[in-house]
Parts: structure tokens; C-alpha cells; sequence
């Protein structure tokens, strides 16, 4: 299975990138922009094919490693 | 007194650090992040650098490496454990310490001398140094410390705050802020004290030829508690 993982920052957390971004994106004309918040796309091939289970062991990996819950959240965004 | 200095792939802070430890009179052994088992030791030190190349996080992979299971276990039952700059954000991975180190607030690498002050001295670290501001090195990316509201009244509940970046006569204001932390926090120590994590390397403060002495401060008295 394959399975994409989207780690943001939470949002009390200050992103400066972000901000960056948004301050150059404005620069550039795109001046109709709220906000930018940077995260992290994941894809994960796994050899467990039960949709469930390997649901189950993403998220102990986001737990685990790919995010720090301190300041982040994770979200599964597909699973094929 | 023994102490040992673990060595990641990217680490580039560990030979500074044996140098520094040696030349207060600690007898100190290099550790392989692959290794299993620590030497018998008085103080372990995770150094500064880029363990892993800062890949993920700072500090995430090398938190989960072999080495730190037993690093995480001697912190537990009471052992000395400093993290400096890196070894601070491996720190905050492994959960000995509460918090995280974002990047810093102007996302610029920092690398200049700053001073702390010291707000704890009922621990190893600090106890009976004369001081209460010292003259330290920083050279980072992301030593921005953050924590949550909650985590932030315990910490300060314990008085787990060890030292707050400054101007040279002691004052904790904004200004003196170099990287957008929290309260101008620049070291924390678990709740028990036994472990440390901060952004300044005392370790390029030895010698008045590099930068400064207070470094050496901070190292003999440190050996001089331990003993």
C-alpha cells in the first residue's frame, strides 16, 4: 500500500519560513494571500496491505518520528 | 571523574568537547552512536553539530539511534547528561527534556558570542560558580526554543529554566534575544536536574586565544561538583 502523510505546523507555532514565502509570493503579485504555512509531504510504501493496519502503523510512525507533536500535527491524505 | 562524549555522523562539536573535558581533568572516552553500551561515566555528553545532516528535524534521528537507549536510561536513573547545540536538540527528541528548537525567528545561521544568565545553581551544573553571568559561543540554525503555555508554566514551576540569554551585566530583554526564544530561554534542565540542554558551547570558551574563558568556568567547577 501506499500511503501520503501531511505534517503541518500547529498553529500557534510561529513558521517564519511561511511568513517568507508569503512576503516574497506578495512581492511577486500575488497580493491576494492571507497566509502561507510550510509543512512535509510523506509517501510511505508499505508491505502491509490491510487498509486498516497500515493506517495503524503510519500513525504510530507520525507519533514516533515524523512529527513532533509539540509543534506539529499529521494527517493521512491518501491511501491506495 | 569519567566522562564520554557521543559521537553521530555529522557531529562536529564531539573533538572540541574532549578537549575541553580533558583539559579540566575529566578522563573521557568517545562513543560511537552505533554502539550498545556506555562506558562507565560521571557525565555524558551529546555534542554540537549536524547529526544525520539535520535531516527530518535537528536532533530526530539521532535520538532514535542505539547509543541513546542507554543514554536515555543512564538520564533516567539519575546520570549526568549535557547537551550542547545539537546535542540540546537531540535532547528535546528523546523527550529528556521538554520543548523543541525551531528555526530561528530572522532565519539566519547565528554564530557569534552571547551572554547567559544563570537562573538555577541548585544543580551539578551550576552550584557554586561565582558568576551569575557568563560570556558563551552560539553558532546555530534552529535554537529557537519553543514549548507549549502548559509546558512552559511547568517548567517554570520547577524552576527547570538553567540559563536565559542577556547583555553582559545580567538584563534579560527582547534585545538580547538572538533567536526568537521563549522568555529568552537558552538552556532547560529535566525536572530533576540531572540533565541539561543548551544552545552555547561552553567548549570554544577555554582558551583566551579562541574567544574567551568562561568556559572554563563553567568546566571546573562542573568537575569540581562531581567530585
Amino acid at each position: 500500500m501506499k500511503i501520503s502523510v501531511v505534517i503541518t505546523l500547529k498553529k500557534d507555532v510561529l513558521d517564519p519560513q511561511g511568513k517568507v514565502i508569503h512576503q516574497t509570493l506578495d512581492g511577486m503579485g500575488f497580493n491576494d494571500v492571507n497566509e502561507v504555512r510550510q509543512g512535509k509531504y510523506f509517501e510511505i510504501d508499505t508491505k502491509e496491505d490491510n487498509p486498516k493496519k497500515a493506517k495503524n502503523k503510519v500513525e504510530e510512525m507520525c507519533k514516533k518520528l515524523l512529527a513532533n507533536l509539540v509543534i506539529e500535527n499529521y494527517k493521512i491524505v491518501d491511501l491506495k | 571523574m569519567k566522562s564520554s562524549v557521543i559521537t553521530f555522523p555529522g557531529s562536529n562539536c564531539d573533538r572540541d568537547m574532549d578537549v575541553a573535558l580533558k583539559k579540566f581533568g575529566f578522563k573521557n572516552k568517545m562513543v560511537w552512536h552505533d554502539d550498545t553500551e556506555l562506558p562507565t561515566s560521571d557525565l555524558i555528553v551529546l555534542p554540537g553539530g549536524f547529526s544525520y545532516g539535520d535531516y527530518l528535524r535537528c536532533g530526530s534521528m539521532a535520538s532514535k539511534s542505539k547509543i541513546m537507549k542507554s543514554v536515555i536510561n543512564f538520564a533516567n536513573s539519575g546520570g549526568m547528561v549535557m547537551g550542547i547545540c545539537n546535542g540540546f536538540q537531540i535532547l528535546v527528541e528523546t523527550g529528556l527534556v521538554p520543548g523543541v528548537l525551531l528555526r530561528n525567528k530572522y532565519l539566519e545561521f547565528i554564530c557569534k558570542n552571547i551572554f547567559v544568565k544563570i537562573n538555577n545553581k541548585t544543580n551539578n551544573y551550576f552550584n557554586n560558580i561565582k558568576n551569575d553571568v557568563l560570556e558563551f559561543h552560539i553558532a546555530h540554525n534552529e535554537g529557537n526554543y519553543f514549548c507549549t503555555k502548559d509546558q512552559l508554566k511547568e517548567i517554570e514551576d520547577n524552576e527547570q529554566v538553567a540559563i536565559n540569554y542577556c547583555d553582559e551585566n545580567g538584563k534579560i530583554e527582547e534585545q538580547f534575544n538572538p533567536n526568537g526564544s521563549i522568555k529568552n530561554i537558552a538552556g532547560i534542565f529535566n525536572k530533576e536536574k540531572n540533565v541539561l540542554g543548551m544552545m552555547p558551547h561552553p567548549e570554544r570558551m577555554i582558551d583566551n586565544c579562541l574567544s574567551g574563558e568562561d568556559g572554563s568556568i563553567f568546566f571546573n567547577n562542573l568537575i569540581n561538583n562531581l567530585k
